[in-house]
């Protein structure tokens, strides 16, 4: 068990995320940096769908009831041990007893916590994530809660450190066009990919609220509901984009001028408020031929 | 039938009319296609979204799907859900006052029709539903409701719905149902899926 003393600012327990349900309206969610945790669990040698912790800008205090073997990647973050300080990317053994905090993140967003074999609470619709939009599966992390260990484990223990690039303080996304392009001005389309779109505070797992010049339609039509795509850019009536991540809607009635190639949604999920982001366009091909 | 590319691992596949969406819908259920990841339907377009490990996959669909035969409308809709409303909500008065008619009267063409769910959104198990009496058509609240609870079944332009999870909303309550439209311990979680039919009750 994993006993939590400060739950920090906003940690929750995430894996993959919630398949097949969208169209009963239940939204996938999910780590919203599913890089930085897919890493974390490969340190610790879980299975890649094993649940984690996702740490938003201030971390937890937990005590390790049991000895186990931590990972901590995403935003930079001083962490200790009772004391000693904790490296981030490589596997970390923590002894029955311990205390780990988790400090304020340096860069970046988020910052995930694995344990070997998983926190294991009680999956719901197949998925043991925190849908912080619709309110499906475990409780946000709170003071005095405890969280079982799993066993979801598939190796041993990583034992080097991880290479991990830097957090980049302009990223550059690349997106495909449309599906809903055709509604906007040329203008508008060209501005997506000139300016650069500051992140608000407003943002949160469902999706980056973007400031910048308002993305103008050419017809007042009124769009009819449809399904979204995580990294869609969908565009509400004020003009200002919101680009959507894990936990994102089904559906939603605003055009989507363009789609962020999935490769490039963990620079959007580690974009502090204030962050510049870039994007340009791609083909359907070079976006589908993507790497990191 | 048009199509677009909605990023690298979906396609919007946009038709004349939601009959199709639905016939599109289980069509594609049917096929049930292995890289396929979701399917969800809107009022004039069904979202395909692949694995993106196998997303070339929608290439080959796109071009399958003109002559792709689609199973006869409402193959599947089965009878119609009944939903059992007490007719006391907070608007009803309101909702009496702007369409003309007396409370008795929007129960009476609230309950007459027979509804099908267009699609599922907004919140788990949301249906949007299609085949209002125009003569209810009403605007939304000026102010929405910071919470509305479970159950509530509103009013808002040409449409009608029940919302399954309390949250907040700009509809106009008419009444409120016990029966669960979302159970995440139930399988499937919705009571109704989309392209499914409803009737609305007087509870007794």
């Amino acid at each position: 068990m994993i006993r939590v003393r400060q739950p920090g600012m906003l940690t929750t327990v995430q894996d993959l995320g919630r398949h097949g349900l969208a169209h009963l309206g239940v939204p996938a969610a999910g780590a919203v940096d599913r890089r930085a945790f897919g890493l974390a669990n490969r340190l610790v040698g879980n299975r890649q769908g094993a649940a984690a912790l996702e740490i938003t800008l201030v971390g937890p205090e937990l005590e390790l009831e049991a000895g186990v073997w931590v990972a901590l990647t995403g935003g930079r973050v001083a962490a200790d041990l009772d004391g000693r300080p904790v490296p981030m990317d490589m596997a970390v053994r923590v002894e029955a007893g311990q205390v780990l905090r988790v400090g304020s993140l340096t860069t970046g967003l988020r910052a995930y916590l694995a344990v070997r074999g998983g926190i294991d609470v009680p999956p719901v619709l197949g998925s043991r994530s925190t849908d912080t939009l619709a309110q499906v599966g475990p409780a946000r992390l709170a003071e005095g809660a405890r969280l079982p260990v799993g066993d979801q484990t598939a190796g041993d223990p990583f034992q080097q450190v991880a290479p991990t690039p830097q957090v980049d303080p302009e990223p550059i996304l690349r997106a495909v066009r449309g599906p809903r392009d055709d509604v906007f001005t040329e203008e508008a389309v060209r501005a997506l990919i000139a300016e650069a779109w500051t992140v608000t505070s407003s943002s949160d797992r469902t999706g980056v609220r973007l400031d910048g010049p308002a993305l103008e339609r050419r017809r007042r039509i009124e769009l009819k509901s449809e399904g979204m795509v995580e990294g869609s850019l969908q565009v509400p009536p004020d003009g200002h984009p919101i680009l959507f991540l894990a936990n994102h809607p089904t559906t939603g009635g605003y055009p989507v001028i363009a789609v962020v190639v999935g490769h490039d949604l963990p620079l959007a999920a580690q974009a502090r408020p204030g962050t510049r982001l870039r994007f340009r366009f791609v083909s359907l091909e070079a976006a589908r031929a993507a790497r990191p | 039938m048009n199509l677009r590319p909605a990023g690298e691992r979906a396609l919007l596949v946009e038709v004349e009319e939601l009959e199709t969406v639905h016939r599109l819908h289980a069509a594609l259920r049917r096929l049930d296609l292995p890289w396929v990841t979701e399917l969800v339907p809107g009022y004039r377009t069904l979202l395909v979204v692949a694995d993106p490990e196998r997303a070339g996959a929608l290439d080959q669909l796109a071009a399958d799907l003109p002559g792709l035969k689609l199973p006869p409308a409402r193959a599947g809709a089965g009878v119609p859900v009944e939903i059992p409303v007490s007719y006391d909500g907070e608007d009803l008065p309101e909702v009496a006052s702007l369409t003309g008619l007396d409370a008795d009267e929007v129960v009476r063409r609230h309950t007459a029709p027979t509804y099908t769910v267009a699609f599922l959104g907004f919140s788990p198990g949301f249906p949007y539903l299609v085949g209002l009496d125009p003569s209810l058509e009403v605007p939304r609240r000026d102010t929405p409701r910071t919470s509305i609870p479970a159950g509530s079944v509103g009013l808002a332009g040409d449409q009608t719905g029940i919302y399954p999870t309390a949250s907040p909303g700009g509809w106009q309550l008419i009444g409120h149902t016990d029966v669960a439209l979302f159970d995440p311990g139930r399988d499937p979680p919705a009571l109704l899926g989309p392209g499914g039919r409803l009737r609305f009750t007087v509870a007794s």
